[in-house]
């Protein structure tokens, strides 16, 4: 099957910053895909070129096999949540989906007005007048009612309170079931995306750190606790991600397929939360690492 | 995208129905009766040469309607054109458009046709209606060129202009207040540039060759110093006509000089009448301000005009009544061609450098 997102050195300049540099990805369709990473780690811009409200600087992007926002086709096969959630602050609820209707030719009214009744929104309030949550949801509503096969949201519940946070994901999580759709989100919670996503994608200082089935990234990580050592001497399958030291004692993250049968190292699993902080936090070293390399040493 | 541009233009275009209906209720109010007191007292007005009562009739709305003509394209402008864009790119809704399924080259032709088109519309009903209007006033001022910019049919390439320059500003510049501003004074210099420069230029000018009139003939020195005194020609009265300038020049077409003038009239240059004895000029008669300048001084002056005028005559530089429509439809075109190519630029950026 195609690949919702396919990347190969995918970049994205704004002056002379690299917002998203060398970013290599292939997403796999039926997903309910998290995308991680601090603010500013080029997470919407990565989704913008996705949606293609941006153009790559270098690179190429497809989603769906096709590239993005070129032609009606492409446009209707993908949904968009933007940062925010915009809407039209003087067109009322109704007006937006009369817009979804006007401008779709895939618009499932049925559903958008179903959903509309089910969330209790007043179809004749406008949409300035709603609070965030419920701006969400017709935000949310639209891109459904689309019916995409690829949802992608930005950053979908950052401005909501963790009432609103919840439901919204509820029925985020009921749309996927019933209709199918494979689903990209962003957050720079990884609380938000433990309970909704199957697949992680972690994006720091523009750079993809990790990507994969969130049960296989559990599967080949570990937590390794032992008498002090010096990460560099362990065996050259473990990929050590993140290294704590005491006086007498090494706590490490470390990549592997194997098994650990060191008996010097107590082996736990490790949890989503955790594999996450460890490789944005090893994606911070690494960029704050990286001016030292151009220092000239007497 | 035709239905939605529509429908997020409601809002201005029921505001700017109204007013046009609240005007053209005033226009014909005002305008069946002048029209009757046209037909009933012009013909007496003309045959007493004298008509000046009847052009003081609805004086200051005659006045106010040319200046609305004059400013609505830059409203326009202002408010249809810089926020088209310029307030989707600053409340982000631009995200929310251009994932629709409708390409942002589609979006943006269906915005700028639509709001372009109506902007067109309104400034030709709001033009017509006026011209309708005034033109009993006009046909008795005989001034078509005083009024250009607010008859006819100009008014419609300036308001496509005004409005595809709002959005090129709103797009370049993409937050709604600056680009209102930009608007408005681009448009105005663009507007005062074109009628300083360019306008005079279109058609080649027709000349008209008068002998000098001892009456109506003026002498002024500037700053007083006599080595600049010179005869100014009255402004002929040619009928609607454009008069660019009037000058006094010899059958070869060279200009009167001053050494000339004090060989002619020594008396006059060498200034016992010192300053300015300027004659009156226009369509009223010239009594009026002629009768200041002592009776010695007008006999040296008319003396002078007089010998002056044996080898010298008034050469009037204008454009005839019959060029007025033309221009009309080459400004308008002009500045219909100047909108179609901004809005084409706005759409190309839009599309590929938006991004």
């Amino acid at each position: 099957m195609t690949a919702v997102v396919e990347t190969k050195g995918l970049g994205k300049r704004y002056g002379r910053r690299w917002a998203l540099s060398d970013c290599t990805l292939s997403i796999p369709p039926g997903r309910v895909v998290g995308l991680v990473g601090p603010n500013g780690a080029g997470k919407t811009t990565l989704l913008n070129l996705a949606i293609g409200l941006l153009a790559p600087t270098s690179g190429v992007i497809e989603v769906l096999g096709g590239h993005p926002a070129d032609g009606p086709s492409q446009l209707a096969r993908v949904g968009f949540v933007a940062q925010e959630t915009p809407t039209y602050s003087g067109l009322s609820v109704t007006d937006h989906l009369q817009m979804g209707a006007w401008l779709n030719p895939g618009w499932d009214n049925g559903l958008a007005i179903g959903r509309i009744q089910h969330l209790k929104l007043d179809p004749k309030q406008k949409a300035g007048k709603l609070s965030g949550g419920q701006r969400a949801q017709l935000a949310l509503t639209l891109a459904l009612a689309k019916r995409p096969e690829l949802l992608i949201l930005d950053e979908p519940v950052a401005g909501l309170d963790p009432l609103a946070r919840r439901e919204f994901l509820q029925v985020l999580m009921e749309a996927v079931a019933e209709h199918g759709v494979s689903v990209i989100l962003s957050s720079h919670l990884v609380a938000d995306l433990e309970r909704v996503c199957d697949y992680l994608v972690v994006l720091v200082a523009s750079r993809i750190q990790v990507a994969g089935e969130i049960e296989s990234l559990l599967a080949g990580h570990r937590r390794l606790t032992g008498p002090r050592r010096d990460p560099s001497r362990l065996p050259a399958n473990y990929r050590v991600i993140e290294a704590s030291h005491t006086d007498r004692q090494s706590s490490l993250i470390v990549a592997t397929d194997e098994r650990v049968h060191d008996p010097v190292w107590t082996v736990e699993q490790i949890g989503l939360e955790d594999l996450v902080l460890a490789y944005m936090s090893r994606g911070v070293e690494v960029e704050k690492r990286q001016p030292a390399h151009v220092e000239v040493r007497p | 995208m035709i239905r939605f541009t529509l429908r997020q233009f409601r809002n201005v275009a029921v505001v700017s129905i109204l007013v046009l209906v609240v005007l053209a209720v005033i226009l014909a109010i005002t305008g069946v009766p002048l029209v009757h007191l046209y037909d009933s007292t012009i013909r007496n007005c003309k045959a007493q040469g004298d008509c000046k009562e009847f052009l003081l009739t609805d004086r200051s709305l005659y006045v106010w309607l040319g200046i609305i003509v004059l400013v609505a394209p830059g409203i326009i402008g202002v408010f249809w054109g810089a926020p088209l864009v310029a307030g989707e790119l600053e409340n982000g809704t631009f995200r929310l458009a251009w994932s629709q399924s409708v390409t942002r080259t589609r979006w943006m032709v269906t915005k700028l046709g639509v709001v372009g088109l109506a902007a067109m519309a309104s400034a030709a009903l709001l033009s017509l209606m006026v011209t309708w209007w005034a033109s009993p006033l006009d046909r008795v001022n005989m001034d078509l060129f005083g009024h250009f910019d607010e008859r006819g049919i100009v008014a419609i390439g300036y308001a496509a202009f005004a409005f595809s320059l709002g959005v090129t500003a709103g797009i370049l510049i993409r937050k709604t207040l600056p680009a209102m501003a930009v608007t408005l004074v681009a448009f105005v210099f663009a507007r005062l540039a074109f009628v300083s420069w360019i306008r005079p230029n279109l058609f080649a000018p027709a000349y008209k060759a008068l002998p000098l009139d001892p009456v109506s003939t003026g002498f002024a020195t500037s700053g007083g110093s006599m080595s600049t005194a010179t005869l100014i020609p009255a402004p002929p009265f040619i009928s609607n006509a454009w008069v660019y300038s009037t000058q006094i020049v010899d059958k070869a077409g060279h200009a009167l000089t001053h050494s000339f003038l004090a060989r002619a009239c020594p008396l006059l240059v060498s200034g016992k009448s010192a300053g300015v004895s300027s004659a009156g000029f226009g369509l009223l008669g010239h009594s009026a301000t002629r009768s200041q300048a002592p009776a010695g001084a007008q006999s040296v002056l008319q003396d002078c005009v007089a010998k002056v005028g044996a080898t010298f005559h008034e050469l009037v530089t204008y454009q005839p009544a019959s060029r007025y429509w033309p221009l009309q439809w080459y400004e308008m075109a002009i500045f219909l061609g100047a909108a179609v190519i901004l809005a084409g630029f706005s759409t190309w950026w839009v599309r590929r450098r938006l991004t």
